[in-house]
């Protein structure tokens, strides 16, 4: 009963986030609201039983990415410009996607069914193997690194291709020798004066 | 953000406690929840708060951008090197039972450590890393403007 109420809370705060993000202008507000969002989701995969999901939901959505969208705020402009168009279409396609959502959720198994193929398919065997075979506790950390460390290595493969990704294209790499370092405060205090390499670059972007 | 006194001996307070924290999801994940994404997610908020309230220079000459980018690299070379390790003593690639061929259990267990280890300072590298790219330009909006 009580897991109930909570989740009626949690959703239904969750939609008045959803809301307020899609209403508010001051993107500033929007940033903080949609780590709101993430934390709000988190404590629904906690009342689901899925801490390590959660965790990361909290620590990734709620913390970095907030931060990082606050980085971005820095860079461009706090507040959103008024729509040009009219919201009729971006609603329609919204709610068309919604309802086949919906309708996709029709196939799934109930909720918590012992029936589902996520309780009688390999699941099962990892529970029942994972304490003699690893010899961990926490089944989700022998199975993300034990019975599926290639995924895991591909993984880490794939962040550390997005932070290379980011460097490329962002410029932090520049800022690595101190010379260069000393070149850009100078720019950033004169902008007229910036040595010839990167002001057509920027021009491309 | 020189003027903000509470801001900054509050982060200087919680700072400590977020770092033991995130050592604490990445070295006990195999008992808890948690494991190298999330310590290392958490251990880079830590630099990040410090890069927040004590400015961007300061949070680079505790942690150097040239340090952070060989923490990118050497979190996923600690974790194909440990697989190189299994193949080089004669089993599959990631089979952690190479640690300990005697103990299984404990090769497993060593093995998770390791590659959790490597997925940590990856994951806290990139982070970093992130985020000294985004704060390291010149901001359009003044402090005030907020």
């Amino acid at each position: 009963m009580i897991e109930i109420l909570i989740n009626i809370v949690l959703f239904s705060l969750l939609v008045v986030t959803a809301l307020s993000v899609v209403r508010m202008r001051r993107l500033f507000g929007v940033v903080m609201m949609s780590g709101a969002f993430s934390l709000l989701s988190a404590l629904l995969l906690v009342t689901l039983d899925a801490v390590d999901v959660a965790f990361t939901e909290a620590a990734v959505g709620a913390g970095m990415s907030t931060v990082l969208m606050l980085g971005t705020l820095a860079l461009t402009s706090r507040t959103e410009k008024r729509p040009v168009h009219s919201p009729a279409i971006p609603l329609f396609v919204v709610i068309m996607t919604g309802a086949a959502i919906l309708y996709g959720t029709l196939d799934m198994p109930n909720f918590g069914s012992a029936t589902s193929p996520a309780q009688t398919g390999i699941a099962q065997e990892y529970l029942e193997r994972t304490p003699h075979d690893i010899g961990v506790p926490n089944v989700v950390t022998a199975i993300l690194a034990s019975y599926r460390g290639y995924d895991t290595l591909g993984e880490t493969g794939v962040v550390f291709a997005a932070g290379v990704g980011v460097l490329l294209l962002i410029g932090g790499l520049r800022s690595r020798k101190g010379k260069r370092e000393d070149e850009e405060s100078d720019r950033e205090k004169a902008p007229g004066t910036a040595p010839g390499t990167d002001a057509p670059k920027r021009g491309k972007v | 953000m020189r003027h903000h006194l509470i801001l900054r001996v509050i982060s200087k307070l919680v700072i400590a406690p977020i770092t033991l924290f995130a050592l604490y999801v990445q070295f006990h994940g195999d008992y808890s929840p948690g494991g190298g994404f999330q310590a290392g997610v958490i251990m880079a908020t830590a630099f990040i708060l410090y890069g927040i309230v004590f400015g961007l220079t300061q949070a680079k000459t505790v942690l150097p951008p040239w340090v952070v980018h060989r923490m990118m690299a050497l979190g996923v070379l600690i974790y194909a090197g440990t697989g190189i390790v299994s193949l080089l003593t004669g089993y599959n690639y990631l089979d952690y039972t190479a640690l300990s061929p005697h103990a299984p259990e404990h090769g497993q267990e060593l093995g998770l450590l390791a590659v959790e280890f490597g997925v940590g300072i990856t994951v806290t590298g990139v982070m970093v890393s992130i985020y000294y790219a985004f704060a390291g330009r010149p901001p359009r909006i003044s402090d005030e403007e907020w």
